[in-house]
């Protein structure tokens, strides 16, 4: 059963396009299996929440959808075009650096540990990848970088360095540094873990500003059960890589089906 | 502190020079000597900035180069640090115009000791880009930047920081492997004592100032690599995020 994943991969998009599709994705150091032939389909614009405990492989989905980590088997599927292979000839290979970044241009990525540039300003930090990468003028990166640190309430400290700012602060910069490059899908991975708890509801809140305001599809990996549940259209619980159960937060959180689900939770409700 | 200490052995250094100068032959070679530092000096200008060059696309190559560059770099690493300089000097000297490559010795000596210390440098550039965080390679990743851009912008900014305080110790040892030069006619501080020596046999005054002048280049490195640390890790520590 678990060698399926290495059979041809299916060379047609899947019908009726979700935004991000995994496809018996399974992904493997060695020999120890992360992810186990993972389904999971995103609808655009649709706010899915990953929850589980450590070590169930959430990271490791989003890193998947960054590129960040190679895949085993399966097929990643992001707006109907397949991730990290492209077709020719009606066969999938490897995708070339051209396809890679024009797909990659579609996803963006807010870190645990917010991985901002240290020797540039929060600005700067917006501005150098549309300056870069989409080749935009200096002027026009630095108008979009303004308004998206005005957005994130950081209008006051666009000249600032990281090291000048909280880690909410900084948590917000490499949100608005993500949105710059104006993705469709934007991955969070625990976001909020490395702040201190009373600066959580700031970062939480610009999230909360985005899903009102942008048309993003968002996949977050967050340990915030009550964010979660106000927040998102559905909630994944992964359990040993797999998804475990997943479901509408009311129905996942009020009346989780598995066994396992039930226990999570109660872990969780008993730290906090 | 570190370069209050500096400047205290640079003015002891210069007392010690004012006292040799007090010998009676300090007038007679002093003149000379200078003339051959300035060509020690022009010589490890050179091969400084020939070394910086070296290093930085040996590392770049070694790391990140599709295989025949790698390689090439890697071939250029290894001969370099595993032959002396005296040989890769007299190599390029009297070896290569047997294959029709004549070079002027001043061009000859710049280019043995800039390829040499390269070599070594380029495992303090290999060095300090792999200390930078990996989460900043992965940053640039989600920012879809390609690696010459992440490595321009993002990560060679950030890893000059640890490359300065050994880079230092690799122009010093530059500095001081200059002697060697004297050997292929150029003339060079080393050079002009052993001329003055082999003329007068005033061996200890010529030697004393020679070394006295030596020490003081080298002490104008390390306060020069000081400041240039001193500013780097300034413009860093303000972003430093952790
Ligand atoms: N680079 C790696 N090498 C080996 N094992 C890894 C690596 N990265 C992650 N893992 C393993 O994969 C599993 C899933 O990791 P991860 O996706 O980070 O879990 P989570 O985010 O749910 O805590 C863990 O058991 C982890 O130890
Ligand atoms: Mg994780």
């Amino acid at each position: 059963m678990t060698d399926i994943a290495k059979g041809p991969a299916p060379a047609a998009a899947p019908t009726g396009s979700p935004m991000v599709r995994f496809d018996q994705v399974t992904k493997s150091y060695g020999a120890f299996v992360v992810l186990d032939q993972l389904e999971l389909d995103v609808a655009a614009g649709e706010k899915v929440a990953i929850i589980g405990p450590s070590g169930s492989g959430k990271t490791t989905v989003l890193r998947m959808l960054m590129t960040l980590e190679p895949i085993n088997g399966g097929v990643i599927w992001v707006d109907g075009e397949p991730l990290t292979s492209m077709r020719r000839n009606g066969a999938l290979v490897p995708a070339d650096a051209r396809h890679l970044r024009r797909m990659r241009g579609k996803i963006g990525m807010v870190f645990q540990h917010f991985n901002l540039f240290p020797h540039m300003t929060a600005l700067k930090n917006c501005m150098e990848a549309p300056c870069t990468v989409l080749g935009l003028s200096k002027a026009e990166s630095e108008a979009r970088g303004r308004e998206l640190l005005v957005m994130v309430g950081l209008g006051d400290k666009l000249q600032h360095y990281p090291a000048q700012l909280s880690g909410g602060q900084q948590q917000r910069v490499a949100i608005a540094r993500a949105l710059a490059m104006r993705p469709k899908v934007m991955l969070f991975d625990e976001v909020t873990s490395a702040l201190d708890p009373e600066l959580v509801g700031e970062v939480l809140n610009v999230i909360r500003k985005l899903g009102a305001e942008l048309d993003l599809t968002m996949l977050m990996v967050t340990h915030q059960m009550g964010f979660a549940k106000e927040f998102a259209d559905r909630v994944c619980f992964f359990y040993g890589g797999k998804i475990c159960e997943q479901g509408p937060p009311a129905k996942l959180f009020g009346s989780p089906e598995n066994e396992r689900t039930r226990q999570f939770l109660r872990a969780v409700l008993e730290a906090t | 502190m570190q370069l209050r200490s500096l400047t205290v052995c640079a003015i002891i250094a210069f007392a010690a020079g004012l006292i040799v100068a007090s010998f009676a032959g300090f007038r007679e070679f002093l003149p000379g000597l200078l003339q051959g530092a300035l060509i020690t000096v022009e010589i490890t200008l050179g091969g400084c900035v020939l070394s910086v060059i070296a290093a930085v696309i040996a590392a770049l190559a070694k790391m990140y180069g599709p295989w025949p560059i790698r390689w090439l770099a890697v071939v250029y690493i290894e001969i370099f640090r595993g032959t002396s300089a005296l040989v890769q000097l007299f190599w390029l000297f009297f070896v290569l115009p047997r294959f029709g490559l004549t070079m002027e010795p001043l061009t000859v000596a710049i280019l043995a000791l800039g390829l040499n210390v390269g070599a070594y440098g380029a495992e303090v550039v290999r060095g300090a880009v792999a200390a930078v965080p990996r989460g900043q390679w992965e940053a640039t990743i989600a920012l879809n930047m390609n690696r010459a851009q992440a490595l321009r912008r993002i990560i060679l900014p950030q890893a000059v920081v640890a490359m300065i305080p050994p880079w230092g110790n690799l122009f010093i040892e530059l500095l001081k492997a200059t002697a060697i030069v004297s050997l292929i006619t150029v003339a060079d501080l080393a050079f002009r004592a052993q001329e003055m020596n082999a003329t007068t046999y005033r061996t200890v005054e010529i030697f004393s100032i020679v070394l006295v002048i030596y020490l003081a280049m080298a002490m104008l490195i390390t306060i020069g690599m000081r400041r240039l640390e001193g500013l780097a890790a300034k413009g860093l520590a303000r972003g430093r995020s952790h």
